[in-house]
């Protein structure tokens, strides 16, 4: 189901992305619309997690400029940017849990710091998002205490908490079994049709690609940039560059 | 009776007690009203007492997940309170999202209750059964810690003496500033504090006497090695204990690496060989502190000072010192490794552990000091 919604809210502008003197990304622009399913593709190493962090301001760009929903996010001032990130949730690579803090506490953190709702309204949310990710009932439990991809779906509660405008996630199948991964499928095309979340998505999960994704960007390493862009069934389908047929049919360089 | 609010949603609630209430939602059920919407739509069931509840909400333009579980919560309300409960004109998009919602998970308990506290003889319990298991672990670890040692003796191109130096140099010579400053103050201190008493006597001389011997059989091993401790056996077992949580010792477990050999032992190499070195240079730097209070407030001369500091060193006080230093490198290093290894759990882990190395490694000091004081006094007689 094609979003017709092509208003953007993300709008990326001659990003060039550097660690030091190394440069990962040369002068990338795209836009994400409204309340679609974006996903950013690529090998390896070519700059995917690198762009996500500059989108969500975690990292200054060299050039260029972020902007989300009419804030341009890499001039915008602490005030701005807190504001704009709390209507952001982020699923990490690595879950990026708390340690120290149970499941529950994970996620009611968000809450606690941005809404005033009463501590049993809290618990009460908390326990919806567990339940939405398959966790109930581990409210109390630590994070090193669940497998890989428990941890991964308690990370995805805690993105969630805030029901955000704007939902990124960093490989979020990446360790989750087949079924529970499909299961994942099901629960954010749900959120993402029911509440309109735009959602963007670093992955290279092709059946999740086929599935979810509505437009897609590809990076390489090679051109330090995007090599393709369209819905994933053109780029399988039309795309000349050889580079794209090989990572549509998993086939080694 | 119509209601307004200033919130993003509006509620109009018809119906009587014993009658049929009709509840017309309109605009956004979001998480930003939570509180109030759920007041709004338990009160309903609650306060009105209707015989039965239809809810319309055909005119909610914005329903995020903490609303939908606002609608599903009256529904389970209602339920409880007998009343029968219906749903108008839910759009297919906000069925989805009400479907998500896992109604028996909002009502199940946690797997595990909240941790509460117990009462005071379990906690002592407990206290009591940790110590066993920590002294338990520690003697596992000091057993494997002398096999790994001997094996390395017996085998010495299996130690990595890259590393032993890349840690001499981190315990040993970064820590020199450090340890020289605080022994120069330490004797600044004792000569000039000494010095007023012994004034009083005409006995100025013997100032070199106190800070030599009071250094050199006590304060120079204990100084130094509280300072190694601080230093070096806090930062063994952070770097340890943050391999532990990221998996890496496993990795070198399954590559057939022997953690404590591979870790531990060129710690504890290094430390056996800069500690006695950092003692022998505090105690230089606290003569020359004593060395320096006599010249200036004392009017002895430096060569008198320094005379009177060579006949009160015994070969045996100088060498049992470094004997003494040799044994707190080993436990530092090796209480520091050990509560690396011993990390479970995260970030937090870590920084027990750490804490942890410090603390023992400054009680194990301690107690062999003691030891020692013991044993070289019946040596000495
Ligand atoms: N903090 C950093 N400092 C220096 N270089 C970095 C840093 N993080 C990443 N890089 C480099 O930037 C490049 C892109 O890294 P990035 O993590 O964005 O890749 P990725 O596309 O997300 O890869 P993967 O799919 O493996 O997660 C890599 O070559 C990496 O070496
Ligand atoms: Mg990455």
């Amino acid at each position: 189901m094609a979003s017709s919604n092509t208003e953007p809210v993300i709008i990326v502008e001659g990003l060039t992305a550097r660690y030091g003197e190394v440069t990962i990304l040369q002068d990338v622009s795209f836009e994400v619309y409204r309340g679609e399913r974006f996903m950013i593709l690529g090998g390896s190493g070519c700059g995917k997690s690198t762009l996500l962090k500059h989108m969500i301001g975690l990292i200054k760009p060299h050039a260029g400029r972020v902007v989300i929903d009419g804030v341009d996010i890499t001039r915008a001032d602490e005030e701005t940017l807190h504001r704009v990130r709390s209507r952001i949730g982020v699923l990490f690579q690595a879950d990026a849990l708390f340690g120290s803090m149970s499941l529950a506490e994970n996620v009611s953190l968000p809450l606690a710091e941005y809404t005033d709702l009463p501590p049993e309204l809290i618990r009460e949310i908390v326990r919806m998002k567990l339940g939405l990710v398959n966790l109930a009932g581990y409210d109390n439990h630590m994070p090193s205490e669940l497998s890989g991809g428990m941890r991964k779906r308690a990370g995805l509660a805690r993105a969630m908490a805030l029901d955000p405008t704007f939902l990124f996630y960093d490989e979020p199948w990446a360790g989750l079994d087949p079924v529970t991964a499909a299961e994942l499928d099901i629960l954010i095309r749900s959120l993402n049709e029911g509440i309109g979340t735009t959602m963007v998505f670093v992955t290279q999960e092709l059946a999740s690609i086929f599935s979810l994704g509505q437009r897609v960007i590809m990076l390489h390493k090679d051109v330090k940039g995007i090599i393709a862009r369209g819905t994933p069934q053109e780029l399988r389908e039309t795309s000349s560059d050889p580079r794209v047929n090989h990572f549509f049919n998993r086939q080694a360089d | 009776m119509p209601e307004m609010n200033h919130r993003g949603y509006r509620l109009h609630v018809e119906g009587a007690p014993g009658a049929q209430a009709a509840v017309r939602l309109e605009g956004r059920l979001a998480l930003e009203d939570l509180k109030a919407l759920m007041a709004d739509l338990q009160a309903v069931p609650v306060k009105m007492k209707p015989r039965e509840i239809a809810v319309d909400v055909a005119g909610v333009e914005y329903l995020d997940s903490a609303g939908a579980m606002a609608l599903i919560e009256m529904e389970n309300l209602s339920r409880s309170l007998g009343i029968p409960f219906e749903l108008l004109g839910v759009s297919e998009k906000d069925h989805g999202l009400l479907c998500l919602i896992d109604r028996e998970a909002l009502q199940r308990p946690p797997l595990r209750p909240e941790s509460e506290r117990p009462a005071i003889v379990v906690r002592l319990g407990e206290v009591a059964r940790r110590q066993y298991r920590d002294v338990l672990e520690i003697m596992t670890f000091v057993g494997e810690l002398v096999a790994a040692l001997a094996y390395c003796l017996v085998h010495p191109r299996s130690i990595r003496w890259e590393e032993v130096k890349f840690y001499m140099k981190r315990a040993g010579a970064d820590g020199l500033p450090i340890v020289a400053l605080i022994s120069l103050l330490l004797g600044l201190i004792m000569a000039f504090m000494s010095s007023l008493q012994l004034k009083q006597f005409g006995a100025n001389l013997y100032v070199a006497n106190l800070v030599t011997i009071a250094m050199v059989r006590e304060l120079g091993p204990i100084m130094t090695a509280i300072l190694v401790a601080g230093r070096s056996g806090s930062a063994f077992a952070a770097e340890i204990g943050t391999m532990v949580v990221n998996d890496e010792v496993n990795a070198l477990v399954t590559m057939g690496f022997d953690p404590i050999r591979f870790l531990a032992v060129p710690k504890v190499l290094a430390a056996m060989v800069v500690v006695p070195i950092l003692t022998v240079y505090a105690d230089f730097f606290a003569i020359l502190g004593g060395l320096i209070v006599g010249i200036t407030g004392l009017d002895l001369t430096a060569f008198t000072y320094i005379q009177q500091t060579k006949s009160s060193i015994r070969v045996f006080d100088f060498a049992t010192s470094l004997v003494k230093a040799v044994v707190f490198a080993m436990l530092i290093s090796g209480i520091g490794c050990q509560r690396g290894f011993q990390v479970r759990g995260g970030a937090e882990g870590v920084g027990m552990s750490t804490t942890s190395a410090v603390v023992s490694a400054i009680f194990l000091i301690i107690v062999a000091d003691s030891a020692f004081a013991i044993m070289l006094h019946y040596v000495r007689h």
